[in-house]
């Protein structure tokens, strides 16, 4: 396309543009139309929301639209707010910068730049390609930081701006850096889309104004997948039942409906399960805090449940009544057929939500890497660096807990009772790691995707507060999925062959935390989720808002992408097991679960008073002993099962424990190193083998076709279209994110590994190993 | 041959190797006892010990001590423990505890292992059995000191190839297109009067004429004169030289980093400091910066089409180093077996790498600064490469894992002595076995199946602390908690996918015969097997 030509290899930002855009008046005559994505149809869809957008912001929007509709891709319900041309993206490419012309834009859902040269990308390893996501757009929840450039300084932005920067550096959530330079820019394009995007990533938002509500009225009309098809939703009763029989809980659980329409409580889910005898109105007595809610049964028949600690107590009647609630709570459940219960008091012997905020605020920065030279800077001191961020430290600790709680199920057969404030952050991490890890069927995708929405999502975990979606709190901001995510990373890389899905799949289930068009990981409670969209059903007198779920791959990626998503060295279930399973519906498969310790039924009844007492300590809030946890004699089990299970070898359809030790946990390379391009290797890492790996699937499947067909018809052999082999080419090892494509095969060169000789007096002091570089 | 997945990778430990091979070998045993002898390997004395496990405590064994090797086997009826470390890993010796030590496993021997681990004997205190252990280990440990040979030597191992001819000089050259009008072989050092730590043949610019050379060595250490390394044009390789200085340690600050690598690892490795512990004992920052030397050389010397010389004090450590690395980065040749055998031969053994001072092979002087794990720092590096390169190379880890193990062993007479004039004064060609001769007789243990030969291809690694690490599978190997995956599942799977399409074909082609067999002409089958799968590479 016409326009500035990008500026190309080397130029960098002091070069002025050679023209104004003529590409700029190329799309005349197309006005309004935009090229709309999904099922929008032809029609802008009119605002159904109080819009932000100011109106000056609104004229602007008219009047540019007439000129430059052509490569900006707007999803049904997303408005243009404003823009800014001749903007300078700077690219990073053979440790040399260069600039690419083009457009800033600011939408209600997206910041996009529109490169002059797009085209350029067409041949790109656009394999992976985001449908919704273009590798220019920015959501505005995915943006972390912004920064301006004001004479070679760097400087954090926000509020009101007295002075507008010569370049923008958007840092991500997703870890990618941009950097916008801005001085070919005119000055009022400057200050509006500074000032845009500064006010549509950082002011506090209302949930009503998410784009979420803007998409799904917008595309009301569009047919959706039923969600039920990707993953177990459990928003019904029967879901809970059906996972109930599936782990066969059911002889001492059951699934309750005292919650429907959220009489009870707001925070806990419509349906969810509880131990048998328990009471309707114990559950109703406290708000369903401090009763036992069931998350998992174990194959020996221990369950791991949850419980939200009860308010705390100044007044002694209160705390009395408090007491005596506990006390009968415990001797319900604690009374065959129930195992006796450890108390795993997440709230004050683990992990503090500060400390993993603090843990990721340090180590993201490990990854917002802005040039070269800060790469090859921090590079000889990558490993306290990364050390002294903690992340991998909790990362192991979690991973420790999910073991140690484990142990207790399967070799003490105990259940173990998980307690926790709210029992909506920490409970949701311990006690799906744990699943991961015992049950294989969570290592499907389906399976994964099914734990997901019961423990986080119908668990209630506050999404919109932790991933700061409407920037109401920074301190709420604490990436506890996200944290999650890279503890199952982890058993992804230790054991592959144990799961479905791979580590993209991973990334790219990251990156959705940040996308506004799904549901999932957009609302604090399934509550309020039914209130919102029930509202704006009122609202427009028609069906209920049909919001779109994550787990719905199609939406992002092409069928061909998607097949990225899935682990071909899976080992699966043997034939038999799947077809007995469906008989016999959602069958747990226990009997592929490692047995590891002999069984032994340990009915500690003396064990039973100072259980309750300690239960009960912990419910009135006088957490004075840290008991349990510190015993010697757990320590040693811990150890013994950790051990005896790490000296067999792994059954990838059993239990599964992650490798706890310093060099086994690892920095997840594919979602925080994709985006910088010093570390990538060009045609080596483990995309290499990985391909190779697919090209032999390939060519296997190939002779297999070949085979059949000859086997069915000797003469349709012509018909046996060779299909080409794949040419894949060289990937580089941050396949398939890494979208800039190195041209040369030039090394990627420390730039502070070696210093050019200085003065004599250093030479002397080195010792005499020196390299003399004939340059003829 | 691709069929055949190897069914048990297990660890990468000497002691299972040498087990395997020896039966395979058809190798002598104690009958009865299944004590794994080499032929030409003598039995000298067995004890009962304890042996003092760092992982799982104190074990009794009975251990058997020969001239080549200390092997223990456990006595308790749930322990399946084998011990088998050649001799010549030892490098030191003590005594522990006194006559007066009291705790139990207190009196006995201390062992300290030149690959990373320690081996603790506790010994009854009455009669002499300490006494008998500690002199028969040190006279057959360090059989210098006491003027017996080294056990390569006595070695009476054959193999059905000869490892020695892997490496000719002249052909070698030749393949790199030398000599030529800039480049000239020369026999100057061909008694090794000029320099007695280089080959006798070597390649040299052409303009410089013998008496230059001579007079050239008399300036530069022990008279070593510059010569070829990967053998690349030039005009004239002393003009316009650039000096660019890096930040390579010297050997002392090599082995105390290494030191530093085992205390974190050896017995338990550091759980929640791993990363600054690792970062502590600066090994792989001296790797980093090796290879960002070595990138820099292979860079100038692909870019430029120029010469690089590259020299250190004497030009056998740093610069074997550079060198070697660099030749595997531009050329592909050196990635194949034997083209890393002759890498080795050439850069490290024939121009004189110290491996005897560096190693101390049957020395007792432990303390010896001259000892240094420069080659294993090399080595470290081929494995970084082939970690960030795994299609690349077409040998795999264990390849890598054998070479170091015998670096040690004094098994064969590969890496002895320290320049090629005393091995040619030894006659070492003709009194040992060739590594090689072990390792190309048995190719397929070490061949990595995701080899791609890319004849072209330059491989420049990305020395970056984000991609290094520390290679778990050899420098924590003893340490059951930390066990890598092996077979890793990638290559398992792709093996067993090799051995399906194989049958495959062979399906096909039986029913190709099949079919054109009721054909009455058989051109009308469209495809004749090889251009059915015109696109199927062979990877081996």
């Amino acid at each position: 396309m016409g326009g500035a030509p990008a500026a190309s290899a080397g130029g960098r930002c002091e070069r002025p543009p050679l023209l104004p855009r003529v590409a700029a008046t190329q799309g005349g005559g197309m006005l309004g139309k935009g090229v709309v994505g999904g099922g929008g149809g032809t029609k802008a869809p009119k605002p159904s929301f109080v819009s932000y957008v100011r109106p000056e912001e609104i004229h602007t929007n008219e009047k540019e639209a007439t000129e430059k509709e052509v490569t900006l891709h707007l999803l049904p319900g997303e408005q243009l707010l404003c823009e800014a041309n001749t903007v300078l993206k700077c690219v990073q490419e053979d440790s040399c910068q260069r600039g690419i012309y083009g457009r800033l834009v600011c939408t209600d859902f997206k910041i996009a730049f529109l490169g002059d040269d797009e085209s350029a990308l067409d041949n790109d390893e656009t394999q992976f390609k985001n449908k919704v996501i273009g590798e220019n757009d920015i959501t505005l929840h995915c943006v972390d930081q912004i920064y301006g450039v004001f004479d070679e300084k760097k400087k954090t932005l926000f509020g009101q701006l007295k002075k507008y920067p010569e370049k923008l550096v958007i840092h991500c959530k997703d870890l990618r850096v941009f950097h916008f330079c801005l001085r070919y820019t005119k000055e009022e394009e400057v200050k509006r889309i500074v000032s845009g995007i500064i006010h549509h990533t950082q002011a506090p938002k209302l949930l009503k104004r998410l784009f979420l509500f803007s998409y799904a009225t917008a595309a009301r009309n569009s047919p959706a997948t039923d969600p039920k098809k990707h993953a177990v939703m459990f928003d019904t009763l029967q879901d809970w039942c059906r996972e109930l029989e599936r782990t066969k809980g059911n002889m001492k659980y059951k699934a309750v409906s005292v919650n429907e329409g959220y009489k009870v409580c707001e925070r806990l889910p419509a349906y969810f399960v509880v131990p048998a005898p328990l009471l309707e109105e114990d559950i109703e007595f406290f708000q369903g805090r401090g009763i036992p809610i069931w998350c998992w049964s174990c194959h020996n028949g221990c369950a791991l449940l949850k419980m939200s600690a009860l308010p705390k107590e100044q007044d002694d009647s209160m705390s009395q009544i408090q007491k005596n609630f506990s006390d009968r709570i415990y001797r319900t459940v604690h009374r065959p057929p129930y195992e006796t219960a450890k108390t795993e008091d997440l709230s004050s012997n683990f992990l503090s939500l500060q400390e993993i905020q603090m843990a990721y605020s340090k180590f993201k920065q490990l990854f917002l890497i802005d040039n070269s030279t800060e790469f090859w800077d921090t590079d000889i001191k990558w490993f306290s660096l990364l050390e002294s961020s903690s992340w991998l430290d909790i990362i192991r600790r979690c991973l420790k807990k999910a073991v140690e709680i484990i142990e207790c199920l399967e070799a003490q057969n105990m259940n173990v009772l998980l307690l926790e404030d709210n029992a909506s952050d920490l409970c949701c991490l311990v006690s799906s790691l744990a699943q991961v890890m015992m049950d294989p069927h969570c290592r499907t995708v389906f399976g994964f995707q099914s734990l997901v929405q019961k423990e986080w999502v119908m668990g209630g975990h506050c999404f919109l507060d932790r991933c700061n979606h409407l920037r109401q709190s920074d301190k709420e901001e604490v990436p506890v999925f996200l944290l999650f995510l890279d503890c199952v990373w982890q058993l992804v890389h230790q054991h592959p062959p144990a799961f479905e899905f791979t580590e993209t799949y991973l990334t790219v289930l990251s990156d959705s935390l940040y996308i506004p068009i799904f549901s999932t990981f957009f609302f604090n409670s399934p509550h309020q989720k039914d209130m919102n969209v029930g509202k704006e059903s009122q609202d427009s007198q028609s069906r209920p808002l049909n919001l779109l779920t994550v787990w719905d791959w199609s939406v992002q990626f092409e069928p061909k992408a998607q097949t990225l998503l899935t682990n071909p060295l899976y080992v699966e279930k043997p034939k038999l097991e799947k077809v007995q399973r469906k008989g016999t519906h959602f069958k747990h498969q226990r009997q592929l679960s490692l047995p590891l310790t002999q069984s032994k039924s340990s009915p500690k009844r003396g064990f039973f008073r100072e259980e309750t007492d300690h239960l009960i300590k912990n419910l009135l809030g006088k957490r004075i002993s840290k008991l349990i946890n510190s015993s010697e004699e757990l320590q040693d089990g811990f150890r013994e099962f950790y051990d005896g299970w790490h000296s067999r070898p792994p059954s990838y359809q059993g239990l599964l424990l992650p490798h706890l030790e310093g060099p086994e946990i690892k920095v997840w390379a594919q979602r925080y190193l994709r985006w910088i391009p010093e570390a990538q290797i060009l045609g080596g890492g483990g995309v290499a083998t990985m391909s190779k790996l697919l090209e032999m699937i390939e060519e296997v499947q190939r002779l297999q076709e070949k085979i059949e067909a000859r086997h069915h018809s000797q003469e349709a052999l012509q018909a046996e279209a060779a299909s080409p082999p794949r040419t894949s080419g060289r990937l580089s090892s941050l396949f398939p994110f890494a979208l800039l494509q190195r041209h040369s095969s030039k090394p990627v060169l420390p730039t502070s590994g070696w210093k050019a000789l200085g003065d004599e007096d250093d030479l002397a002091k080195r010792e005499d190993e020196f390299v003399d570089l004939g340059d003829v | 041959m691709a069929s055949a997945p190897t069914s048990k990778y297990n660890s990468h430990s000497l002691e299972n190797e040498s087990i395997k091979r020896t039966s395979r070998d058809g190798v002598n045993r104690d009958v009865g006892e299944t004590l794994p002898r080499l032929p030409g390997e003598i039995r000298i004395t067995d004890k009962e010990v304890i042996y003092i496990c760092p992982f799982n405590g104190p074990i009794k064994g009975r251990v058997y001590i020969t001239n080549y090797r200390l092997y223990l086997r456990s006595l308790e009826t749930d322990s399946a423990l084998i011990l088998d470390v050649p001799l010549g890993v030892i490098s030191r010796i003590e005594k522990m505890g006194g006559a007066t030590s009291r705790g139990e496993n207190s009196y006995g021997l201390d062992i300290t292992c030149k690959d990373l681990r320690n081996l603790r004997f506790a010994l009854k205190q009455e009669g002499h059995s300490r006494r008998d252990m500690f002199e028969i280990l040190t006279r057959y440990a360090f059989p210098l000191a006491h003027s017996l040979p080294i056990f390569a030597f006595l070695n009476e191992e054959k193999f059905n190839v000869d490892g020695w001819t892997v490496y000719n000089p002249v052909e070698e050259y030749r393949r790199q297109g030398l000599p030529n009008h800039h480049w000239r072989i020369t026999f100057i050092n061909k008694c090794y009067k000029l320099c007695d730590t280089y080959p006798a043949l070597l390649v040299v610019p052409y303009r410089a004429s013998d008496e230059d050379l001579r007079r050239v060595a008399t300036f530069r250490s022990r008279n070593r004169i510059p010569a070829t390394g990967g053998g690349y044009e030039s005009d004239d390789v002393y003009h316009n030289a650039e000096l660019f200085f890096l930040d390579i340690h010297n050997i002392h600050v090599m082995r105390e980093s290494l030191k530093k690598v085992k205390d974190i690892v050896y017995p338990n490795v550091e759980e929640s400091h791993w990363l600054s512990s690792l970062e502590s004992t600066h090994w792989l920052e001296h790797i980093k910066l090796v290879l960002t030397g070595a990138i820099q050389v292979a860079d100038r010397v692909s870019s430029g089409k120029s010469s690089v010389v590259v020299h250190c004090s004497d030009g056998w450590d740093r610069t074997a180093q550079l060198t070697s690395l660099a030749m595997l980065m531009l050329d592909s040749f050196y990635r194949s077996i034997e083209g890393f055998e002759i890498l080795v031969q050439k850069e490290w053994i024939s121009f004189g790498h110290k491996f005897a001072s560096r190693i101390g092979h049957g020395d007792k002087n432990h303390a010896d600064a001259d000892r240094s794990p420069i080659f294993l720092q090399f080595i470290d590096c081929v494995w970084q490469m082939s970690k960030q390169f795994p299609t690349a190379f077409e040998f795999n880890e264990r390849f890598l894992i054998t070479i170091l193990d015998h670096l040690y062993s004094c098994r064969f007479g590969t890496f002895l002595y320290n320049c090629e004039s005393a091995r040619e004064k030894q006659k070492v060609t003709e009194r040992t076995v060739s590594l090689w001769s072990l390792i190309n007789s048995n190719k397929d243990k070490f061949k990595n199946p995701f080899y791609t030969k890319e004849i072209n291809r330059v491989l420049y690694p990305v020395a970056s602390m984000r991609h290094l690490e520390l290679w778990v599978n050899y420098y924590i190997r003893w340490n059951p908690r930390i066990k890598q995956q092996q077979p890793n599942p990638v290559e398992q799977r792709y093996m067993e996918l090799l051995a399906l399409r194989d049958e495959y074909i062979k399906r096909l082609d039986e029913l190709q015969l099949a079919n054109s067999a009721k054909l009455s002409d058989p051109s009308a089958s469209p495809s004749s097997p090889s251009q059915m799968m015109p696109h199927v590479q062979t990877h081996f």
